[in-house]
Parts: C-alpha cells; structure tokens; sequence
C-alpha cells in the first residue's frame, strides 16, 4: 500500500459513514418473516463480512441451511448453538453496519409471544422497528403486538417491511391491502412516522437495490429510507436533568458528581436543584479528562462541581430548578413482567430508576393488556411476558418526567430481592400524590416512651411453618409466659385474622401475598404501641416474611422457623385439613399442592419432632431475654 | 522495545496527570457517542460494586478500555486495580508495554500465572492450544477472581467480534463456579443495569459491547492512545504454519523439519499467545495506514487467533467454562 495519507484524510474517511451520526433500529416478525435473511443481507450487501467470516457462512449453511444449496444470511446471526439447532432466534443480537452516510446498530430480537420480553429489551434502545410482514400472510395478531410493544417502549418511526413480495407475483394490489389493513390498528397509537416497503429480502429487492419487479414502488428503498430518517428527538429541550452516579472526590480540594445527561442543556452559571431535598446550588464547573465544558447536553457524561456544598450523593437527580421533576412515593407505569414467577401486587422488589435503587410494592394491577387486541382486562397478577397498569408505592421518594416524555427519567427495572433477576421493566406515567404531601404527623407520645412504662422492647415474634408444625401451640404457650411474668403482648393467628379484616382474601399466590402484608401492617402497629406480638402464620413464601422484618426495626423482628416433618404434620393433622386436601376437597394446600419457602436464616429454628412445647415456648423467652426485649 | 514508544507512554500519561488534556479537534460525533456510554458503565460498576477490576490484556481493547477509564474517574485515580493473566506465551513486547504502561500511570496491577499449569510445564505445542488455553487462560483467570474475590470484572469484549458475543449482555452474570448460562440471562432494558449479586456470584461488564473494530482504531488513531507496537508492520522472525505466520518471538517455539524462520514485514491485529497469533503481511506501519488497511481488509480479526477455529461455537463453549 503506498497511499500516503495525512492524519485528518484518514478521519474524514472514518468519519465520512458516521457523518448522520448512529440509528439504532430493531427487526420484529416471526420465525418465518425472513428476519434474520434482512439482516443478514444488510451486512452483505455493505460489504462488512470479511473473507473468512463468508467462507464460515457458506459451511454452516451447508450443515443447517434451510435454503437448499444457497448461502443462508440467517445463520450470520443466530449465534448460540441451541438456536442454531432449533432455527429460531431466542435472544437479542447485536449487529453492526454502516453505509457511505450512516453507521447502524441492529437489534434483532425473536418473534414469538413467549419472547415479548426479548423485544422489549431491544426496543428500549431503539430509534426505529422495522416490522416485518410476509406478504403471503399479511397482518398476524403477532404484527399487532410487536407494534404495541414498540409503542410501548417509546419508539416513534415505524418500518412496515413487506417482504417475500417475490411470493406473491410482486402484486401492487396485495401490498397495500397489507399496508391499508396495517393502518386501520396502527394509526391510532400515534407514531410520527410509519413507512411502508414492499421488498424481498432474500433477493436484495429494495433492500439496498431498486426492485425491477417492483417498479410500481416509488419510495425509498429500505436502505436508503434508514439513511436519511430523521430521528432527532426534542430531548435536548427537556429540562436539566443529570441522575449522580458517582460522588467525584480525588481529594479534600475536589468534589465532583459524576453522571450522564439525560435531557437538556447544562452551564455554569446555571442554578440547579437537587430533585429529593429541594436544595440549589449553582454549576461553577462542567469538569472532563479533555478540559471543561462550556456546556453539556444530553447524552455527554460529566462531572458537575457545584458553587457551594450540599449534600449530594448516588440516586440524587440534579435538574433545572425552575423546571423541577416530580418527587413522589406513588405512581402510575405500565409494566412489562419478565419473569416466571408471576408479579404478585403487594410483594415487595427492588426498584431500580435511574441511578436510583428503592424497595417498591406494587399497590394496585389497575388492569392488564390484552397486546393482540389491545384490550383492557381485570387482573389480579401479571405472569410473563404481561403488560399491566399498575401503581406502585416506593420505599423511599424517587425523582422522574413521565417515560414518554424524557425516557431515561421515567424507565426503570424490576428485581427480584431472592434470585436477583430482573423481571420487570416499567414506564412511569404520572404522580399519585406529591411526596411533600405525605409527612409523617410527629406525635407527642413515641413508640420508645409506649414500651418504656411497659418495660419491655416490643417485637413481633414471626412463627412460620407448615399447617400442624405447632406454631400456634408453642406462640400460645409463649404468649401465657409471658404474660404471667407481667409482659404485655398481643396474639395474631389465622382465627382472629381470616375471620376478620381478611375475609375478603382466599389462598391464591395473591391473597396469600395480601393476607401477609396486611398481617404485617398490624404488627406493626402493636409494635408501635409497645407490644409483644406473636403472629401465627403459614407465611409460605420468603418474599413476603422479609416484607414484614423491613417494616419494623431491624432488631424487632424475630423469625421463628416451627419445623416438623410433612409426614408428621399430615399425621397430626389437628384441623383435618391435610385429610380435605387429599380428597381434593381443598386447593392450594402448603405442602400439599402449594409451595413453602424454608426460612434461610431465622433467628430461631425449633425442630417440634425433637421439641416439646413446653421446651420450645422456654427456649424462645430466654432467646428473647438475650436479645433484651424484656427489660 | 523502542525509546519512541517509552517516550509516547510517558507523554500520555502526563495528560491524566498535570492538567486537563486539550483536544486538538472534537472527538467524532459517533466516537463521542460510544466513549460517553462506556463511561456511564464504568462509573456504575465503580459505585455499585465493592471489589471491582479491570482485565487488562495489554492489545489494542484493552488500550482503549484502559484510555476510557482514565477519563471516566478523572481528576481521581482509577478506583480499581489491573488484573493481567498471563499465560507465560505472551509477546514480549507485550510484557514490556505492559509495564511500562502502569509504571507511568502509577497503576496497581496484578499479573496472575497458573503457577500449577507452569510447573507441569503446559504449553501450546505439546499440550495444544485447547489445554493450554484451558489451564494457562480460563484457570488462571478463574483463580484470579477467586484468590481476589473480585465481584465485578471489566473485559474488553465486543459484540462485532464473534457470533456468540453478539447476544452477550454489557452487564454479564456468572455464577459461583463463574460459569456463564446463555439461556439464562437476565434482560438488559435502557442503560437501566442490574447490578444485584450474591456472595461469590460475579459480573463480567463489556464497556466495548457497541464499539466495532473499526470503531476501536479511530479511536485510538483520535485519542492518540499508545498500543504495543506489534501492531505496526516490521521485519520479523516468521514461519508458515497450516496458512498461518507464527512469529518466532523466543526459542521455546519448535521448529518442524524445514522450517527455517525467516523475517518478513508483518504486523499482528490481533495479540496474544505468541504461538497462537498469526501475523499478516502488511506495510502499515503507522496508525493512519493501519486504519486504511482496515478499510479494505477482508479477513476479520479473530481469524489470526487459532484458539476460535475448533470449530463454530468454540467461543460460546469457552465462555460458558469462564473464559472470556
């Protein structure tokens, strides 16, 4: 190679393909749309595979090729072998490409109903989907939700790809009763943009080249459609807004909050608020490793350095003073559940927003979405791959803009707090109640004065276990212990419990999860007021027990693991119930035909097979003695 | 190695140093783009995790990853230290840059070697590539995050690479065992990274996932980032191997009958074990011929490390036993 070339010759090159800057878009269809063919072709047909790279292609599509003896472009892109296998896409891949004016990312995500959480994932960083219709089916309910979701997620431009058109004679007639049909449900969801090209991937037809067969068309190509789209959003005139990620503070001379932009303009001399206390400051200081900034706009990660210290850390928004987000505990978003294990109302998660992590209930399933035919429906919880409107109440107030409106402030996560998957993704759309609203009424007499002339530490004492382990004997003997010695306590079991303020909640995964919390707001209102509180309570599932300990003091809450052998419970049966679960007679039997959760670690485990009461009720007091909860 | 290189790595690292570097021209918008969504990772895993580090594996990714960091946490100092693993087969080159590069930045690196693997005296001619990458690479890797029980570890990875990292998550789970389930991952919405472990459960982060080959060089050529200068084209000790060049770095290769080293204008795109990286003949011998090379070259990079050519899938098998 003897070009010589000067530095600057070599970047405007480099640069010349990314002048339009980055589109990120995402295919969605089913397995047989022709997906991954696109793709596959995009990537040819630009030129970017290399040699061995195509000579790979070439043997895999001998080995799983589905199209006889001609190169496969799918197989460029389903990567993990068990798709390869199966010949189906199951997970998000990401592709690279960049024409003369733009560069690309692609999402392709799979089809199916069972893969709307693939989609999603791949929508949420998407400017543009790409729907892909075979022009021999036309619409599928399928169409209809992959463009619910993309709705969903905040995608604004739609691609209505109508391929395989060399299937159907390349009839004009046939591609727009698809795209008249397509209409007819899209129109009303509000994108800006929906593009209609009838084109045969497998072939390249309006793919990168004009079609000879359809010269009827007179639009763009898809290439040239995805070059020249204009996605430019108004998010740099959204207000200020900066979530702190990271506290920057090398020495006692520097402290700086690290963070990404993501809506608006910064400068110094700019008055900004911290979202969650309401406290200003003003920016002296945009600080980055190549100098600092006369200003900052979305998307640049920087370092703001503030004019006077406040008190700033991880989580805190920095925003526009005059024009502040909302602050509040409460919310209503829309859902997308992603794990196997359905989204219970009332069970508690970790909420991750922005830089942000709070534990979240959701309070209320205002309603499922049907995503085939977008109905509303009445729901009590949401399985996977569901799309609900729910609220949600957060441990602490978390600053956000509605998710339409700027998305990184209003997006957020779900996770599990045992297995730590994420399984949820929400878009919040508006404020219940303003956090400011809901302080706490100081009272003159406290929670420590209540207990002082009790002399004792109130407590909830958690009894958990099957049905027949002995919880209620042993919290009953524990109860009449202590109270002869002069302690005041309080009992709660099933039969003051059900019979009352839970009459209304059966044993579904719901109502138990319900049944649970209400049991644990009580509880801790008799803490609150002194006492000593058992609670006799099946309590199957982790989730909810650790709910009840995070709503009390650390040291108020004492599990009490009541452990006896099923076949032991089942042989004392002493409310005849396990005998109704086996003649069918009653459902959702823990144990039975319904799951319990051993405690991981409880304060305390009493093993009633080896135990008497008696033994078990005294070596509880002196555990509580220990801990200092009796004076 | 060179005074010119040692030289180059002293005046780069005087720009995290003394005062703020000053840009000769804007960074390209799309470049711009990719470095601010790496920083954003980086500074998550600094403030989420207690006992992060970075792999470094002194090539060019692992350069630019470098490069990103230093701006991520600028005016502080890297709030993680340096984890090499070195196979004991490395490019000599490589070992010196290395050094060079944290002794002038005042970086606290740590090298790991299967000392175990050294003993028994595995390598990549006896053993094969397989095994010696088993033992040498993974193992040693895996002892690594154990021995330092680190809970995150930053990797240069890319997903333009290879099939199988196409589908990887920035924020990659691994068990205990460090073991790697595609099946299982967990959904990656937004910039919105789950960050939620148990104890001796880990996170593999990818700040390179959405930067291309192509990416990576005019980065390096705009930011004026020092990488080993294996990757510039000069005479070297060669020999032709199943169609590949092997450069003869040190006297540990065998020789096969007829075979005679010989020295060749080559250069690496790729670096790692010497024995198993083949060389290109090139005259690229500066950033700017590299990168116009790179414009027309038709011969993807991971096609000069043998280790991926066992057969498709190689990689996803390797990744689920713990290996990059």
């Amino acid at each position: 190679m003897s070009i010589e070339s000067s530095r600057a010759d070599v970047i405007d090159r480099l640069t010349q393909s990314g002048g339009q800057g980055v589109l990120r878009f995402l295919t969605c269809g089913s397995v047989d749309d022709g997906k991954s063919t696109l793709i596959g072709r995009l990537l040819y047909d630009s030129k970017l595979l290399f040699e061995d790279q195509i000579s790979v292609l070439e043997r895999d599509s001998r080995k799983h090729g589905t199209v006889g003896d001609e190169v496969d472009f799918a197989l460029l892109l389903d990567g993990l072998e068990a798709e390869r296998e199966q010949g189906i896409t199951i997970d998000v891949a990401y592709r690279f490409f960049a024409t003369g004016k733009r560069k690309f990312v692609v999402a392709d995500t799979p089809g199916h109903e069972q893969y709307t959480r693939n989609m999603a994932t791949g929508a949420s960083t998407a400017d543009v989907a790409v729907m892909m219709i075979d022009a021999r089916k036309g619409v599928l309910v399928q169409t209809l939700r992959h463009t619910y979701i993309a709705r969903m997620m905040g995608i604004r431009h739609i691609v209505l790809a109508v391929n395989k058109m060399d299937l159907v004679e390349h009839s004009r007639g046939r591609f727009h009763e698809i795209v008249a049909d397509y209409l007819r449900s899209a129109e009303a969801l509000g994108f800006e943009t929906i593009t209609p090209i009838p084109m045969s991937a497998r072939y390249g037809d309006n793919v990168t080249r004009r079609s000879e067969d359809m010269a009827w068309h007179t639009g763009p190509t898809l290439i040239e459609h995805l070059e020249e789209l204009d996605v430019s959003s108004d998010i740099q005139n959204q207000p200020f807004r900066m979530p702190v990620q990271w506290v920057n503070r090398p020495d006692l001379n520097f402290r700086g909050y690290a963070g990404t932009v993501v809506a608006g303009i910064v400068r110094p001399g700019d008055t900004i608020v911290v979202a969650q206390s309401g406290q200003t400051a003003m920016v002296e200081r945009i600080v980055t490793a190549d100098g600092d900034l006369v200003e900052a706009v979305a998307g640049d990660a920087i370092t703001l350095v503030l004019d006077h210290e406040i008190d700033v850390s991880r989580g805190d928004v920095i925003a526009e003073a005059a024009a502040r987000p909302e602050v509040t505990d409460q919310f209503a978003a829309e859902i997308l559940w992603m794990s196997e294990e359905s989204l219970l109302p009332g069970r508690s998660y970790l909420l991750k927003i922005g830089t942000a992590t709070t534990p979240a209930t959701v309070s209320a399933l205002k309603h499922s979405v049907d995503v085939n035919t977008y109905e509303k429906k009445p729901s009590r919880k949401l399985d996977m791959n569901g799309i609900g409107y729910c609220n949600l109440s957060t441990a602490r107030p978390v600053a956000f803009d509605p998710y339409q409106q700027i998305r990184g402030m209003g997006a957020f996560i779900l996770v599990d707090r045992f297995t730590n998957q994420t399984v949820g993704a929400g878009m919040i759309e508006f404020g219940l109640r303003r956090a400011s609203n809901i302080h706490h009424h100081a009272m003159d007499v406290s929670k420590d004065d209540r207990a002082r002339i009790k002399g004792q530490k109130p407590a909830i004492l958690w009894f958990t276990g099957l049905s027949g382990a002995g919880k209620s004997t042993v919290a009953n003997l524990v109860e009449s212990k202590l109270s002869k010695a002069g302690h005041h306590t309080y009992s709660l079991d099933g039969d003051n419990i059900r019979h009352g303020l839970n009459r209304d909640l059966g044993f579904t995964d719901e109502d138990r999860v319900e049944n649970v919390r209400r049991i644990g707001e009580v509880g801790k209102l008799f803490v609150d007021a002194g006492l000593i509180v058992t609670c006799s309570f099946i309590s199957p599932f982790r989730s909810e027990r650790q709910m009840v300990r995070e709503l009390v003091d650390e040291s108020e809450f004492i599990e009490v693991f009541i452990d006896a052998p099923i076949e032991l419970c089942m042989e004392r049966d002493p409310k005849g119930l396990y005998k109704k679960a086996k003649a069918g007679e009653i459902k959702n039997f823990t144990g039975f035909d319904s799951p319990y959760e051993v405690p991981d670690s409880p304060e305390l485990h009493i093993k009633t097979a080896d135990l008497s009461a008696e033994d078990a009720a005294d070596q509880l007091i002196a555990e509580l003695r220990r801990l200092g909860r009796l004076g | 190695m060179t005074i010119d290189i040692s030289e180059r790595i002293r005046a780069y690292a005087a720009r995290f140093g003394a005062g703020p570097y000053k840009r000769p021209q804007p960074l390209s918008g799309h470049l711009h783009a990719l470095e601010a969504e790496s920083i954003h990772i980086m500074r998550e895993v600094a403030a989420e995790f207690s006992n992060p580090v970075m792999l470094y594996s002194i090539g060019k990714d692992s350069a630019v990853m470098l490069h990103l960091a230093l701006k991520a946490f600028y005016p502080s100092r890297l709030p993680f230290p340096l984890q090499h693993v070195d196979s004991t087969f490395k490019f000599k080159e490589m070992i010196e840059f290395r050094d060079a590069i944290a002794a002038a930045l005042g970086l606290e690196l740590r090298v790991e070697i299967n000392e175990d693997g050294r003993t028994r005296g595995i390598n990549p001619f006896d053993h094969g590539s397989q095994v010696h990458t088993q033992v040498m690479k993974t193992e040693a890797l895996r002892n690594a995050m154990t021995r330092h029980g680190y809970d995150a570890a930053f990797g240069g990875a890319r997903r333009d690479e290879e099939k199988s990292r196409a589908k990887e998550r920035i924020f990659s789970f691994r068990d205990v065992n460090q073991g790697w389930d595609p099946k299982n991952q967990r959904p990656e919405l937004w910039n919105n990274y789950n960050t939620k472990i148990k104890l001796g459960e880990s996170i593999r982060v990818f700040p390179l996932s959405n930067w291309t080959e192509l990416d990576i060089w005019q980065y390096i050529l705009e930011e004026a980032i020092p990488i080993v200068p294996l990757y510039f084209a000069a005479e070297r000790p060669v020999v032709e191997r199943d169609g590949q060049l092997i450069m003869v770095d040190d006297d540990r290769l065998p020789l096969h009958p007829g075979e005679t080293p010989e020295l060749r204008r080559v250069r690496f795109r790729t670096l790692g074990c010497y024995p198993l990286t083949g060389a290109v003949e090139s005259d690229a011998d500066s950033l700017e011929r590299i990168v116009l090379e790179m414009l027309t070259a038709r011969t993807s990079e991971r096609s000069g490390r043998l280790i991926d050519h066992d057969e498709a899938g190689s990689m996803e098998k390797k990744k689920r036993e713990g290996y990059f």
